[in-house]
């Protein structure tokens, strides 16, 4: 199959081994991975923070963009959830086919087993766009448990917020640190060595809070994971 | 007591002091409400019924208003309209004055503390106890009684109130005079309509059904009240029913879910929302009191947009996307100004950037080129970066800053 990736604006910039973990893992189940190169921004950040007009450029843009193709993937549920919620608000037209990693791999490719290795021990933090917008359910979770050599930990409160909040991370820094270090106590409770999630965004709090007090425990997205062969190869990098 | 006046600080600031860890009891009491609802196999066509009914009494809130007013009459009430809390507290003020001596008790409702009947009614010299606990036996002899209300039915007149220990009950047989204050949108149509409300409110705050539901109905000869007073409060109400959007905030019927779940009320209290906590707060009272003071224009901007309220909503308020909609009004009114924020000209410049192929890529590649000259690790963990980042690494390491963007691996790759 065909799939167009939208790797995100986050991702490009500061995680491009989300994206290219992406590549790797579609490509390995035999699908042809194309990258439109005028892409950008989905426009998340303008409509959360209220720049209705900002925003409504980049749906049309997007619209514009990945309008032709069949089917587009993108690593980051938040981002799912705007194109499919807010952007047809915005355009006043049916938004292009996007899915959310999980949603493609298990509902369209139909596959929960993608031939991963990743000896660690993780937890998932179901973000609160994955849990209640894009409503994943327990894809992940399925995909997950399918991967070779990885020891599954229960994160308590998991459902719970992790408090980045997009803008309110620096709006309201303090309060969006207490309820990261909620999250941190939690993630480190379990004795996990990863934390994995949909969204980058969410990851770069948490995992900032987590290099910050130097606990060791890192935090990847869940494309990393099931990207990881155990050889050592891409999807195995930090 | 709860000031009425809206808070001069910033959400955040506020928030920085009052930074608690929950105790076990907010756990406790999400747990009740979550087994109080897995009872109900239909609860979600109940909450469905329950948006539809909200929104139907607030379409035709004025013809309903009416139609309460009639009823109330005809019961042998009176209706006095405010149009804000000052108003109401004169009203108020002056029907207890005219009640004469005697003691004085209250059935408070949130609305009567946001008003601060009590304190009105003290600088008149009218002493309001408390109704309840070691005060009941002052009821015996309480000529007034001033009291909140949960929903008022248009068809009867009839107010209905929800309450622990059936201290309404005994307002209702004892004083004299009985003055009611409720908000214009506390309105159900008809009778019959509580059916819906009567499984909602109390399943949604942990309980299967209220210990007391309480009705009264105008006067009665020889029985009960010999005056009583409805105070319809507009306060803010009608102009927030011109916003299509914010206006499903007055669906509320008050149950307090969404701030047991609020991951950010758990943390920061009730003091930061001012004058309505929680997440229900932060939608309505920028739209009571407008978006123009910087409290009022921050409230929108005091949630994750987790969602948590939405999912526990009984009446299905979608708390997250009346924020982002009130977080435009405050954006629309701040493009207004003659200099732009710095987050205004901030925004523009990012969409503007990302508004095309090319100058997205000569940002990117600027920003990665910046990365590699700093030393590694000095940015990540630098607390005195300028503006906004600086928020960002006070307590948060960055992402280490890649070599290059994923397209140039992927353009490389080819």
């Amino acid at each position: 199959m065909r799939v167009a990736l939208f790797v995100s604006c986050v991702n490009d910039a500061l995680q491009p081994r989300t994206g290219r973990a992406v590549v790797r893992l579609l490509e390995r189940l035999g699908h042809e991975v194309v990258f439109e190169p005028a892409q950008t921004c989905c426009g998340q950040m303008h409509w959360t923070t209220g720049y209705h007009r900002e925003a409504a450029g980049l749906a049309a843009r997007f619209a514009g963009v990945f309008g032709r193709h069949e089917a587009v993937v993108t690593p980051s549920a938040s981002c799912a959830a705007t194109v499919r919620a807010v952007h047809p608000r915005l355009t006043g037209g049916a938004p292009p086919p996007v899915y959310e990693l999980t949603e493609f791999l298990v509902d369209v490719l139909g596959v929960t087993d993608v031939g991963a290795c990743y000896p660690r021990k993780v937890v998932y933090q179901p973000t609160c766009h994955s849990l209640r917008a894009t409503r994943l359910g327990d894809r992940p979770l399925r995909l997950l448990r399918a991967v070779r050599g990885l020891e599954f930990a229960e994160l308590p409160d998991a459902e719970e917020c992790c408090g980045f909040g997009g803008a309110f991370a620096l709006k309201n820094a303090d309060t969006s640190v207490a309820l990261g270090a909620d999250k941190v106590r939690h993630v480190r409770g379990t004795g996990a060595e990863v934390v994995c999630a949909v969204d980058d965004s969410c990851l770069a709090h948490i995992g900032g809070m987590l290099s910050r007090l130097r606990t060791g425990v890192r935090a990847v997205h869940l494309a990393q994971i099931l990207a990881a062969t155990g050889s050592g190869g891409e999807g195995e990098e930090w | 007591m709860v000031t009425p006046l809206p808070l001069p600080v910033r959400f955040a600031d506020a928030a920085r002091t009052t930074l608690a860890v929950p105790g076990s009891e907010e756990a406790d009491s999400r747990r009740r409400r979550a087994e109080a609802v897995a009872e109900l196999p239909d609860w979600e066509e109940l909450r469905h019924a329950g948006e539809e009914l909200r929104d139907r009494t607030l379409r035709h809130l004025d013809t309903l208003l009416e139609t309460l007013e009639a009823a109330v009459v005809r019961a042998g009430g009176t209706v006095h309209w405010a149009r804000d809390a000052a108003e109401a507290r004169r009203i108020v003020t002056r029907l207890a004055s005219a009640a004469g001596g005697g003691g004085a008790v209250e059935l408070p409702s949130p609305l009567t503390r946001r008003i601060d009947a009590a304190g009105a009614l003290a600088a008149a010299g009218i002493t309001l106890h408390r109704a309840g606990g070691p005060a009941r036996e002052r009821l015996l002899d309480a000529a007034l009684a001033v009291s909140g209300a949960r929903f008022l039915v248009a068809e009867t007149g009839t107010v209905v109130a929800f309450e622990p220990d059936g201290d309404a009950r005994m307002c209702l047989t004892l004083p004299r005079t009985l003055i009611t204050v409720a908000g214009i949108e506390q309105v159900v149509p008809r009778l019959r309509d509580l059916e819906v409300l009567l499984q909602l409110l109390p399943r949604s705050a942990g309980e299967r059904m209220s210990p007391y539901v309480t009705m009264w109905t105008g006067v009665t000869p020889d029985d009960g009240p010999r005056e009583f007073h409805l105070v319809l409060l507009d306060d803010g109400r009608t102009a927030a029913l011109s916003d299509g959007t914010g206006r499903t905030a007055l669906r509320c019927v008050g149950c307090e879910a969404c701030l047991r779940v609020c991951p950010v009320y758990k943390r920061v209290g009730d003091d930061p929302y001012g004058e309505l906590p929680g997440p229900i707060g932060a939608i309505l009272t920028p739209q009571l009191r407008g978006i123009e003071a910087a409290h009022e224009a921050s409230l929108p901007f005091a949630s994750t947009l987790c969602g948590a309220c939405a999912d526990v909503c009984p009446v299905r308020i979608d708390i997250p996307d009346v924020l982002v909609h009130l977080r435009a009004r405050v954006v629309e009114s701040r493009r207004r100004h003659p200099v732009p924020t710095p987050e205004l000209a901030l925004m523009r410049a990012a969409a503007w950037t990302m508004g095309d192929r090319w100058r997205y890529e000569r940002a990117l590649a600027r920003a990665t080129r910046w990365g590699g000259l700093l030393p590694g690790g000095l940015l990540r963990r630098l607390p005195v970066l300028p503006l906004l980042l600086g928020r960002w690494t006070d307590a948060r390491d960055l992402p280490a800053l890649p070599d290059r963007s994923f397209r140039d691996w992927w353009k490389a790759r080819r």
